[in-house]
């Protein structure tokens, strides 16, 4: 990085990196630079094939939330918009006892890509968040809170507008990208939503709906999301309509069945993890203590191995 | 009979109807379908109520309606009616609005209004120096009394408020049930014309506990309270529900706060729309007790059978009709939009339910709208999920939809799978971050 050639060291990097981790779900604290590399030499790929593995354990906290949030920007970077989600969710709700600055702009973008990806963003913390995090996060994200706001009215002007008023702070928190995302993304729900509805619609409809200019741009989105995988539906030319079909999927394939049983295994090995997690919890003598001692007295033909009273 | 040929055809003459049965023979007042479709007839209408709610109303009439020759009408009924009573502050509300337009007779009577309140005064320091005299005896029934003398004279003045305290107060010395009751109906009567329907349903429900003092009327009468505070608190089925249960010998007896046709207007649009069809079917249309109520108010009953039979456009024409009759009732008017919302809702939900594919032609033809405008509606209703159907917009079709089970099953599957892997990862995650600070935490404590 001194060299201002950031590309020249991100092999080196890597390779450093995976001979430092013991295991492939240790966090080091090389992690995170190793991010912030590839995100300025503008390689996402390899950083991406490091996020794919899990980490399930960290040293410093505040490597893992640097790592989380220039993991999420990679993410949005490569438009994996779910994986993004789930990074930044954590930095958000990692428990801290004071704020931090990461904290705070991993939320105004968990803000933006939940608009992206889910189309909603509901601003109750779950409850495992830091009361920290509760009480001060929103203060700081105002704007993308009023973003969210005018995003759910549905109307395409007020938030264009709005994101026209708000130009210079969306741009000084250097997220101007990520919106104009939100704001195209809006029309793509707004076609979702027609698919409940419709079974043909012509593309006239369409484009006065979601509040398009013209039919051929209506044509233009559909195409666009039919390639994506978005929607399923043919567009009849002749008569400028368009067919909306179900899932296709039905699920009696063996990549499906694949799928399955690997989410399962998946899980079998997550929840292995977890009955470890419990045992080595349940044999940690300061748990031990603070549990003893406010055990009842029970039966004396109760037999209790653990003493009431547990001195370390 | 007249009535009936009347309502089914189209009510545009000017006429005056004849209803048989419903009212004793020796009364020779004239049952005309009052809440009709042709404009409101101030005379007839007020004739129905007495009292203070009878003001009220030619009140908010004149202030609703339109046009001028009416508002002056209700407006002079409501002077001549004033007039009558002691209420001087509606008195003076009632010049202002007139404003001289009625001519000398109807001007601000200043000598009158003087001369009430000074008997006003008297009859006031009277009540209170009985009331002195009564407290210090410590005679219950005469304290009582003198409560009740106080709350009526406050109620004639128009002072609810402190009518209301002192009607209260006398519960402390009510001694029987039937004191309880008396003073329950009395508080029902000051909180409903003072628009705290909370205080109605509480006073119900404690006079409805004296069973035993409860004559037939009184029951009634409760019940049609309970039902305008259900009304007014937007519990529509509920509300439906007392106004069905309540018996033809309610009779003119309330005409302090309600008249028999109300009841089955208010009864009859709210079961319409809040009830399903079995529920409409059973206590709506065979009802031998609702059936008197209903041939007051001809149109209703001809909108019921309607919607029951499936005849959507001319249910709908009749809803329309009475549209404007109904926003000048005073209890009625802020409801009117939901209701005619929910009934036409339900009209669109009934007639698509029973089919496969529907010609949207054919179903704006029998709502008597366009197409574009029954699209839309039907758009809404889809997306709020009443109806299961899409809408082929090509051919104008709409084409029932069932969720195919077996799909649905499959996706919160792996919906259910990734959110766990998600969430226990996460958790995991935290746990160890916990551990890590944790130890940090103690590392230094050492």
């Amino acid at each position: 990085m001194l060299l201002e050639d950031p590309m020249r060291g991100v092999a080196p990097m890597l390779t450093a990196l995976q001979k430092l981790q013991y295991s492939s779900e240790q966090l080091t604290t090389l992690h995170p630079d190793f991010l912030l590399l590839c995100l300025l030499a503008k390689c996402y790929k390899t950083g991406l094939s490091i996020l794919e593995d899990d980490i399930f354990e960290v040293d410093q906290p505040r490597d893992f939330l640097l790592y989380c949030y220039y993991g999420g920007m990679i993410c949005i970077g490569q438009k994996k918009f779910s994986k993004a989600l789930e990074l930044l969710h954590s930095v958000v709700t990692a428990p801290m006892s004071v704020l931090n600055a990461i904290a705070i702009e991993a939320y105004k973008k968990y803000i933006l890509v939940s608009l992206i990806h889910l189309g909603q963003f509901s601003s109750s913390f779950p409850k495992y968040t830091s009361s920290v995090a509760q009480r001060n996060l929103k203060n700081f994200s105002q704007p993308y809170l009023e973003l969210v706001n005018s995003y759910c009215t549905g109307k395409i002007s007020e938030l264009e507008a709005f994101v026209q008023a708000n130009n210079e702070k969306f741009e000084s928190d250097k997220n101007l990208g990520l919106v104009k995302q939100v704001v195209s993304s809006m029309y793509k729900r707004n076609i979702q939503r027609l698919t409940q509805t419709y079974l043909t619609l012509s593309l006239e409809d369409i484009a006065n709906t979601v509040q398009l200019n013209s039919a051929k741009e209506a044509e233009m989105h559909v195409l666009q999301m039919i390639q994506d995988g978005e929607i399923y539906a043919t567009i009849n030319q002749k008569d400028g309509m368009v067919r909306f079909l179900e899932d296709p999927e039905q699920y009696k394939t063996c990549e499906m069945i694949e799928l399955i049983d690997s989410s399962i295994q998946r899980i079998m090995m997550l929840s292995r993890k977890l009955t470890d997690m419990d045992e080595q919890l349940s044999c940690d003598p300061l748990y031990l203590g603070k549990a003893g001692r406010e055990r009842q007295r029970f039966d004396f033909d109760d037999f209790d191995t653990v003493p009431s009273k547990f001195t370390v | 009979m007249e009535a009936e040929d009347d309502a089914t055809g189209q009510m545009i003459e000017d006429e005056e109807i004849y209803v048989n049965g419903g009212e004793d023979g020796d009364e020779s007042k004239r049952h005309r379908p009052i809440i009709s479709s042709e404009q409101l007839d101030i005379e007839a209408y007020a004739a129905l109520y007495s009292g203070r709610t009878k003001i009220s109303r030619l009140m908010f009439i004149a202030e609703k309606c339109g046009n001028a020759s009416m508002q002056l009408d209700a407006l002079r009924m409501a002077y001549d009616e004033i007039k009558k009573g002691e209420n001087t502050q509606l008195f003076r509300e009632v010049v202002v609005k007139i404003d001289g337009r009625l001519g000398p007779n109807y001007g601000p009577d200043g000598a009158w209004a003087d001369a009430v309140d000074r008997r006003a005064e008297f009859r006031k320091e009277k009540l209170e120096n009985e009331l002195n005299a009564y407290r210090t005896n410590l005679i219950k029934e005469s304290i009582r009394m003198g409560y009740n003398d106080f709350g009526d004279f406050y109620f004639a003045h128009g002072q609810l408020g402190d009518a209301f305290k002192n009607f209260v107060r006398t519960r402390d010395y009510c001694t029987t049930s039937k004191h309880i009751v008396h003073m329950c109906m009395n508080a029902i009567l000051v909180s409903i014309e003072m628009g705290q329907f909370t205080h109605v349903t509480s006073y119900v429900s404690k006079a409805e506990q004296s069973q035993d003092a409860l004559d037939p009327i009184t029951i009634e009468k409760l019940r049609c309270a309970a039902g305008l505070a259900l009304l007014e608190g937007k519990k529509y089925k509920l509300a439906a529900r007392k106004f069905l249960e309540t018996g033809p010998e309610l009779g003119n007896n309330y005409t302090e706060v309600i008249a028999p046709q109300d009841v089955a207007t208010y009864g009859g649009l709210c079961a319409l729309a809040s009830f399903d069809r079995a529920e409409l079917k059973s206590k709506v249309i065979d009802s031998i007790n609702f059936r008197n109520f209903l041939e007051l108010v001809p149109e209703i009953r001809e909108l019921i059978n309607d919607f029951y039979t499936s005849h959507y456009a001319s249910c709908l024409e009749y809803l329309g009709n009475l549209k404007a009759n109904l926003l000048l009732d005073i209890h009625l008017h802020d409801h009117v939009e939901t209701l005619y919302e929910q009934i036409r809702n339900k009209a669109l939900i009934q007639y698509t339910h029973p089919f496969v594919s529907v010609d949207l032609h054919m179903m704006a033809n029998a709502f008597n709208t366009s197409i574009a405008s029954l699209e839309k509606e039907l758009e809404a209703l889809i997306t709020n999920n009443q109806i299961q159907a899409r809408i082929d917009s090509h051919n104008k079709i709409l084409y029932a939809r069932h969720a195919d089970q077996r799909n649905a099953t499959f996706q919160r599957v792996l919906q259910t799978g990734s959110e766990f892997d998600r969430e226990v990862r996460a958790m995991l995650l935290r746990a160890n971050l916990i551990k890590h600070e944790f130890n940090l935490k103690a590392s230094r404590k050492h």
